[in-house]
């Protein structure tokens, strides 16, 4: 890869990450602004909603990072077919592009140093290493030679409540069916508590191993929270699961109130005849995440940004419902 | 107005540095606070190196501590800047906290997402309060450290460092009391008591 494609890719990269740091996107922000009214004028539920709207508003403003951990970046890439043929590129280039723009973005304090050695418990302070960040390129079947990078910033506090089951949980009396699932989504939610930073969303994945299981609960987030699963019956229990966590009264942070869960998705993955889990990723209100089109530009032989893919006019191509579900 | 302060209707005190550990022990769960004065972030490397032992660099008689690894930069003249400083997750020092408030005489913990039983005893006995702030409002907060006076223990890296920050008006929520009380058991209670009458309904 020539050195004035990586520099301009990798600042492409770095605009995204720092967006994504410090800008909420708009359909996450409207259901977040409209939770408000749900709780009691005084009450700490409604405080808690007043700070993180004005916490918002600042991050924006001064273009810093919403919230202090900065998380584990997840970069979703699509690339077109021939992707390699038509820019002389490869995975391995944009990974060292990506790397180089996590670099720079921790510098200038969009992102924390937030990488550590699992063993010696060392931060080498640059935010890269074994597993960080975390990649996860497909091809996208497009004939254009446009790359599609999504990106999500997730923290610990919410990772860390993130639970796998396993179906039939016989203590919990869920079985392998939808109010099986329903029974552990709910359970893992009363058992988050405020801890994962409430109102929060899930992702969950139904299927699928263990590994692919959690992916794929994490890939729900890529959705946008006003679109509906083409799955009627998924459809159905999003919205179930979402208003029912509501009648939990943990409220944000786990203060009590109403505004508990701002949105579920649920994907499915085929799974073995001996396994049933269910992977259940919690994502917190700072739920910081941004995608860009990369257009090759063929004259100059570099890409440029074309379209920001989470912004409000942006639906795409889904059908809209009422936004949130409380 | 402020619009991190609590509304208007809402009772809201002041606590200020240096902390009286008497009027620590009068917080009760629900009490919305903002406090000025100084704090030390505190996480997972500083709470299990002071648990087992480790000298602190620093007296934290009567002081408060802070969950929290912030995002601070040196700036061109040397000066740290605070880019960002919410809360992290209290639960993970859960093994520890007792201890530090115990021989350390810590005054009060702030983070978010509430702790166990154990510190809640802890509190009881030595006069300690837990703090919650709003779990990554870190902007909001950020804004309220007006100094950070202070680096100790850089070994263990920039977020886990010990910071002394220099806060005003910082907003907090009582969750746990010196008294016994805990808003999250209190929470948790009603939750899984709420589930049981979901699951109970047919769907």
């Amino acid at each position: 890869m020539n050195n004035d494609l990586s520099v301009s890719l990798s600042s492409s990269l770095l605009e995204l990450i720092k967006n994504t740091s410090s800008v909420i996107p708009p359909d996450v922000e409207s259901v977040i602004s409209g939770l408000r009214p749900s709780e009691e004028e005084g009450s700490k539920a409604r405080w808690a909603l007043e700070v993180i709207e004005e916490n918002i508003k600042i991050a924006k403003e001064l273009k810093a990072p919403l919230c202090q951990d900065t998380g584990t970046l997840l970069f979703f890439i699509d690339y077109p077919k021939h992707f390699t043929a038509k820019t002389g590129m490869g995975c391995t280039d944009l990974t060292i592009a990506i790397e180089s723009a996590v670099m720079r973005a921790t510098e200038q304090g969009y992102l924390r140093q937030n990488s550590v050695d699992s063993l010696s418990g060392k931060n080498a302070g640059l935010n890269i290493g074994p597993g960080h960040p975390s990649i996860h390129y497909q091809e996208s079947g497009q004939e254009e030679a446009s790359l599609e990078v999504r990106l999500i910033l997730k923290g610990g506090g919410c990772e860390n409540v993130g639970v796998q089951y396993s179906l039939p949980d016989t203590g919990l009396g869920a079985g392998r069916d939808l109010r099986g699932v329903r029974r552990v989504l709910l359970e893992a939610i009363v058992q988050a508590q405020g801890k994962g930073c409430s109102p929060g969303f899930l992702g969950v994945c139904i299927g699928g191993d263990r590994g692919a299981g959690y992916v794929e609960s994490k890939r729900q987030f890529l959705r946008r929270v006003d679109d509906l699963n083409p799955n009627p019956e998924l459809q159905k229990l999003e919205e179930e699961i979402c208003n029912t966590a509501n009648r939990l009264k943990i409220g944000p942070m786990g203060f009590g109130g109403k505004s508990t869960l701002f949105g579920c998705k649920i994907g499915c993955l085929n799974r073995l005849p001996a396994s049933y889990f269910v992977s259940v990723s919690y994502m917190c209100w700072a739920y910081r995440r941004q995608g860009i089109r990369l257009r090759w530009n063929e004259t100059e032989k570099r890409f440029e940004i074309s379209e920001w893919l989470y912004n409000a006019n942006n639906s795409n191509n889904s059908k809209s419902k009422k936004e949130g579900c409380l | 107005m402020n619009k991190s302060n609590p509304s208007s209707n809402v009772n809201i005190q002041k606590l200020l540095y240096p902390y009286d550990r008497e009027v620590i022990r009068k917080l009760v769960v629900g009490d919305m606070l903002l406090i000025s004065g100084k704090i030390f972030t505190a996480r997972d490397a500083v709470h299990r190196y002071l648990y087992e032992g480790g000298k602190s660099p620093i007296s934290l008689q009567q002081q408060m501590l802070y969950h929290c690894g912030p995002v601070i930069i040196k700036d061109a003249s040397g000066v740290y800047q605070v880019k960002a400083a919410g809360p992290t997750t209290s639960a993970r020092e859960e093994p520890y906290q007792a201890t530090i408030i115990k021989e350390h005489g810590i005054v009060g913990v702030i983070g978010k997402g509430g702790m166990g039983p154990k510190t809640l005893e802890a509190c009881r006995q030595f006069g300690c309060v837990y703090f919650h702030a709003v779990g990554g409002a870190a902007q909001v907060l950020a804004a309220k450290i007006t100094a950070v006076p202070n680096v100790y223990l850089m070994e263990f890296g920039s977020p886990e460092a010990m910071w002394e920050l220099t806060i005003e008006d910082f907003p907090v929520v009582v969750t746990m009391d010196a008294q016994g009380n805990s808003l999250h058991e209190q929470v948790k209670k009603d939750g899984l008591q709420a589930l049981q009458s979901e699951l109970d309904r047919a769907i």
